[in-house]
């Protein structure tokens, strides 16, 4: 059963690393959670993203936030990725499985996924 | 929407972009199969007219501005099952949806993933505070973030590890709440 005292400990090692969250340099996975978004399908998109930087051990390198309605609802779910220097890309009719090729091939690879992109509509 | 899950994130969405403090997300079933889902806050409020058209998208004034969809699919959820939905808003002191269901209708939607929408609202907004809880006759799931952040002290509620935990917490309790609608 989990207990507060399980919580207290997570705290303890939480607090011993020092958070070196760079938001300079770091990378940003935007997932839009409006209206259209939930209901294409956002909320599984937005927690595979989550659970990737979790497996990777990423999470003081990348952020995954949550956006109201980016204004394109015929592409929800919509996901955006900043990076330091470079232009936001934008994915559209994003899934969980996009989301998976999207981490491996973009996020750690350094490659755009350009079928799932925007201007490829 | 294919879950209520999906209504309630989108609806409760509403209360983080008033500026609420407090959120209150619950979810009572009676032995009756009556449902009634409430979500509190103490936001910005709304008023009376902003109300009206936030129910009705069709209902448009002058003085109100081009409203979503979220509150009208909740409604449609409720109604299509013969239940209601209510808005009570006070501009500067906060808003309180309810939504009744029958669960017994052929047209209800089923809950679905609430550990999911918890933790969505939770890693969007970890510096309010929410009050989850789900009750049936004989089990109950409940979440207290304020709880939680006396524990925490300064670390944040949003922290991946944070998040995982409660996750783990409420799946533990639904697990022993014996299945949801
Ligand atoms: N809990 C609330 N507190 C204050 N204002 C609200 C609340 N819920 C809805 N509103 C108002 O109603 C509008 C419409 O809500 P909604 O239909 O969900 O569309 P959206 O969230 O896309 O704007 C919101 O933009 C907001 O102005
Ligand atoms: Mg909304």
């Amino acid at each position: 059963m989990k207990s507060l005292a399980e919580l207290a400990a997570i705290r303890d090692k939480m607090k011993n690393k020092v958070a070196i969250r760079d938001s300079e340099t770091g990378t940003r996975i935007v997932v839009g959670m409006a209206t259209c978004g939930i209901a294409a399908g956002a909320r599984p998109v937005l927690a595979q993203f989550v659970e990737e930087v979790a497996n990777a051990g990423l999470s003081d390198a990348i952020t995954v936030t949550q956006t109201g309605c980016i204004g394109i609802c015929q592409y929800e779910p919509v996901v955006e990725v900043y990076e330091a220097g470079k232009d936001k890309v934008t994915y559209v009719k994003m899934d969980v499985d996009k989301a998976k090729r999207v981490f491996a091939e973009h996020i750690q690879g350094g490659r755009i996924v350009t079928e799932y992109t925007m201007d490829n509509k | 929407m294919k879950e209520l899950s999906l209504n309630i994130l989108d609806v409760t969405e509403n209360s983080v972009s008033a500026g609420a403090k407090n959120i209150e997300v619950s979810l009572i079933e009676d032995e009756k199969g009556l449902l009634t889902l409430t979500i509190g806050d103490n936001g910005c409020g709304m008023t009376p007219e902003v109300v009206k058209s936030v129910i009705d998208p069709f209902y448009t004034t002058r003085t109100t501005r081009k409203v979503g969809l979220g509150v009208p699919l909740l409604k449609m959820a409720a109604e299509q099952t013969g239940g209601s939905i209510d808005i009570k808003s006070e501009v500067g002191v906060g808003t309180t949806v309810t939504a009744t269901f029958d669960t017994k209708s052929i047209d209800f939607t089923p809950i679905g993933d609430m550990v999911s929408t918890m933790t969505t609202l939770i890693m969007g907004a970890p510096d309010r505070d929410f009050e989850y809880i789900h009750r049936k006759p004989g089990a109950e799931v409940t979440l207290s973030t304020l709880q939680l952040r006396e524990v925490l002290g300064d670390v944040s509620l949003g922290e991946p590890e944070i998040i995982a935990w409660i996750k783990d917490y409420l799946t533990e309790q639904y697990n022993n709440f014996g299945g949801t609608n």
